[in-house]
């Protein structure tokens, strides 16, 4: 029964790096961008709920919530102004630069908010779960898995049920054709990271929630973001899912044998899904 | 005044002129022609008209607006719409898709609308949630025309509309042309296949290295003209 | 055309004016390197060190990324196992600090044969992530080995440092102390090392390999039309840079005699830096790291004082110039001058072709 305890732990984890992925998923899929500051940004929106919970005493929902158009209009300057001039047939550019605005990121913070570790006050819902058979299911992580799939359900309508969203796959294919329809490629690159963005805030609300965080964190979770994305096949969000899900377990397994190998578990089921399908559990038909 | 004009269009690729002062004008409710041999310009010219290549501001009016130093995307709400060479469907649309996305950065109402489309080219009723390319080349040069009408545009630009396909196929595609010119939309046709060209153009321009080298109507051009204006060679 | 290939009358030269002056000034400059604990005191000599191996480690990954086209943050990686090889063959096999420096160098190159393997399946960007999270599973790795040190690190044992190679005829030649010594001793083998590395990366580039490897770099199905076999050249830059890195940083611990998995393996000080090296002074030349290196080192003196603020400014900077000079300050100086100081560019001189 344990073992059933770990795996559920395992899935439920897994729905907070999905959310950790979601964004990078999103963006890479429309234009082949790999933020290496990915990890950095969602520290920096946990950093900005939490300003809004101690200055404004708001409950941490509801900062989220102011939080979110703030990253949205961050992640539309960031990449209409900075990411956007870095896109090419060069991969060097967007890598460098991306990394240079990690670095740049994670010491501003250290600089404003120190090494400390943060936590976001949650009051009861951090230690209130449910007894389902002999299991007991914490409710935050309950709610983290439920975000995860609706994040993935309202993504996936938003690609391919709207407007915005045909005008990313249009985008995507061909830039210049996709200029004759009056899409502006700058604008669109600009309205998916900032869409990221709140991926990333809600990812941040959780991150915050369930542990302690510092300014030095981001770089991990880029790398648990990035695992789950190419378990799951570059593209495919309902992928990116299974790829977190399929770390988070990992995980859990992991610690459960040795508290030590937590991560490295991880790490490994990563390698191991590379040795077997180099291009992920879900790859798109289209790349 | 025309609905759309150049005047004295220019336009380069780094160091190489492919166009010298070309002058070329679209009357409101007309089609004109423009032919010329591979590497004449023609592509050029059209990619200048619809904001992919830029120019001086002067150098192109629509409905008297100088937009020559505008960009495709700012352009086509204008109401000019192009069906580009190699049709250039988006692979990760449908059929459907490809057409509504005509609609993005212009939606105006008029003839063309999803049904009126349908009508034009029964066939894409039927593929209608395909993925664009799964259809075959023809059926693909429906759906470009069919996307760059459902902004209901005042001038469609056609690029080589019949590269590349059998001649049965080239027929179905130009008898759809007079239905097009029935809605009011006034056409710039760029082809090779002069003959296809000369039914449906009220006007012809024949370009070479990069000039106009004659202007007519169809039916006072002769043999001999177009073939000197194409080859710049007495024949 | 018979005539031509009886009797040539024009050469392909790789050498200018100024590649011969530069290569009788680093000749020159080496030795007066070499000079220098003789006149020194040890603050400089360790700055040295500081410059001479970070400049390796930049080479090498400008050989990767600039060269190759691998554009790797996973050097850490190399840094890590050649420091803890060369720890391994001291405290488990009794070795001498110095020859296991080697060990560092084949444990980083064995290494990296399975690293290649696995990242070698990601493109671009994701190869970038793909190889710092191999660099990540070596550091936790090696959390686990107790016998060194486990999470915490350890040091050489001071027999071993005390008693390492040539530090006793140093300390009695230069009349120094024994710690004084092999801060000596290090440092002549940094600076060995890098004259090696840079005297290695020009020969490789101006070889027929050199060749190959721009082409591969600048259009992979053109240089496979024409018989170059890329994955090949890839295998050759990254097990190669892997070594060299993992002999630096060996070299770089056998200095330091204290160890953990998490400076060993730090992303920051081992790739970060480097990459900034890289990026400012010019990324695909082999003047850029030098030029780099030596900016980094400025901006380190300058600013080291304001710590976090130093780092959010190498950042800013790094993009700065990544979008506005991507071809570094070197790129700049031989836009405007037309040097190069080691030109791998073929190119024909005293040739008739006009005349044919």
């Amino acid at each position: 029964m344990i073992w059933v305890d770990t795996v559920v732990q395992g899935v439920l984890l897994g729905g907070l790096y999905a959310l950790f992925a979601a964004g990078l998923s999103l963006v890479f899929g429309i234009m082949r961008l790999v933020n290496l500051a990915h990890g950095d940004l969602i520290v920096m929106a946990a950093y900005l709920i939490l300003v809004l919970v101690t200055v404004l005493g708001l409950p941490p929902f509801l900062a989220a919530a102011v939080a979110a158009p703030v990253m949205f209009g961050i992640g539309w300057v960031l990449q209409k102004y900075l990411l956007n001039r870095t896109l090419g047939s060069d991969i060097l550019p967007p890598l460098l630069v991306t990394f240079g605005l990690s670095i740049a990121l994670q010491n501003a913070l250290l600089e404003g908010f120190s090494a400390d570790s943060q936590r976001l006050p949650t009051g009861a819902i951090s230690t209130s779960s449910l007894e389902i058979g002999a299991l007991n299911i914490g409710v935050l992580p309950l709610l983290t898995f439920a975000s995860a799939i609706a994040v993935i359900i309202g993504l996936n309508q938003l690609f391919y049920r709207t407007s915005l969203g045909r005008a990313f796959r249009a985008t995507s294919d061909d830039p210049v054709t996709a200029s004759l329809m009056g899409i502006k490629p700058g604008h669109v690159f600009a309205t998916a990271t900032a869409i990221a963005m709140l991926v990333v805030t809600l990812a941040a609300l959780y991150l915050g929630m369930r542990a302690n965080f510092d300014p030095n964190i981001g770089p991990a979770r880029l790398i648990y973001a990035f695992q789950a994305v190419i378990i799951g096949g570059l593209g495919s969000l309902w992928g990116t899912l299974a790829g977190g899900v399929i770390i988070g377990v990992s995980q859990t397994i992991g610690a459960a044998i040795n508290p030590e190998w937590q991560i490295l578990a991880g790490h490994v089921a990563f390698l191991l899904v590379l040795l077997v399908r180099p291009r992920g559990l879900f790859p798109r038909a289209v790349d | 005044m025309a609905l759309l004009e150049t005047s004295g269009l220019t336009a380069h690729y780094g160091d190489f002129q492919a166009l010298f002062g070309v002058d070329i004008r679209l009357e409101q409710g007309e089609t004109v022609a423009i032919i010329g041999a591979n590497g004449a310009g023609k592509t050029t010219l059209m990619r200048s008209l619809s904001g992919v290549l830029q120019n001086a501001p002067d150098m192109i009016r629509l409905d008297g607006t100088a937009i020559g130093g505008l960009s495709a995307e700012d352009v086509m709400p204008l109401g000019l719409a192009m069906v580009p060479e190699g049709r250039r469907l988006f692979p990760s649309l449908s059929v459907e898709e490809n057409l509504l996305i005509g609609t993005y950065g212009r939606k105006v109402d008029g003839h063309w609308t999803l049904e009126t489309i349908y009508d034009l080219f029964p066939i894409l009723r039927e593929r209608r949630n395909s993925p664009g390319t799964a259809l075959s080349g023809g059926q693909q040069q429906m759906v470009a025309i069919g996307r760059a009408l459902m902004s209901n545009p005042k001038v469609l630009l056609c690029d080589e509309i019949s590269l590349g396909l059998a001649p049965v196929v080239i027929k179905d595609i130009y008898a759809a042309v007079p239905k097009i010119q029935e809605s009011g939309a006034s056409l710039i046709v760029v082809e090779q296949d002069i003959g296809q060209a000369m039914k449906v153009a009220d006007r012809v321009y024949c370009m070479m290295e990069g000039r106009v080298t004659l202007e007519g109507t169809p039916d006072t051009l002769s043999r001999d003209d177009i073939h000197n204006a194409y080859f710049g060679v007495s024949a | 055309m018979s005539d031509i290939s009886t009797t040539p009358r024009y050469v392909v030269t790789t050498h200018t004016t100024a590649s011969r002056i530069a290569a009788t000034g680093a000749v020159i400059l080496f030795l007066v390197l070499v000079m220098v604990p003789f006149f020194a005191g040890r603050g400089l000599i360790q700055d040295l060190f500081f410059i001479l191996t970070m400049l390796v480690l930049a080479q090498f990954w400008n050989l990767l990324a600039g060269y190759g086209g691998l554009v790797s943050i996973g050097q850490q990686a190399f840094v890590g196992m050649g420091a803890y090889a060369m720890f391994g063959g001291v405290i488990l096999a009794g070795m001498d600090p110095i020859p296991a420096i080697l060990l560092g160098g084949v444990a980083a190159f064995l290494v990296a044969i399975p690293t290649a393997f696995f990242a070698f399946r990601l493109q671009g960007p994701y190869f970038a992530i793909g190889t710092w999270v191999i660099a990540e599973v070596m550091r936790l790795i090696m959390a686990q080995v107790k016998a060194l040190g486990g999470g915490t690190g350890t040091s050489l044992p001071r027999s071993a440092t005390r008693e390492m190679w040539a530090t006793e005829w140093i300390a009695g030649m230069l009349d120094v102390r024994n710690s004084a010594a092999r801060d000596i001793l290090t440092y002549w083998l940094a600076l060995l090392l890098a004259a090696a590395t840079i005297a290695g990366i020009y020969w490789l580039l101006r070889s027929k390999r050199g060749l190959a490897l721009s082409a591969v770099r600048d259009n992979p199905e053109a240089a496979k039309s024409v018989g170059v076999d890329a994955g090949r050249m890839k295998w050759l830059v990254f097990l190669t840079s892997a070594f060299g890195t993992g002999l630096a940083g060996a070299l770089i611990y056998v200095q330091k005699a204290r160890i953990s998995p998490d400076a060993a393996f730090s992303v920051t000080d081992w790739t970060a830096y480097v990459l900034f090296i890289v990026i400012i002074g010019g990324i695909g030349t082999i003047e850029g790291p030098i030029i780099g290196v030596i900016i980094f080192f400025l901006l380190q003196a300058l600013l080291a004082d304001y710590g976090t603020w130093y780092l959010f400014t190498l950042g800013i900077i790094g993009i700065v110039v990544m979008l506005f000079a991507p071809r570094g300050v070197w790129g700049l100086i031989s836009d405007k001058t037309g040097i190069q100081l080691f030109p791998v560019r073929r190119r024909l001189s005293g040739g008739t072709l006009g005349e044919e």
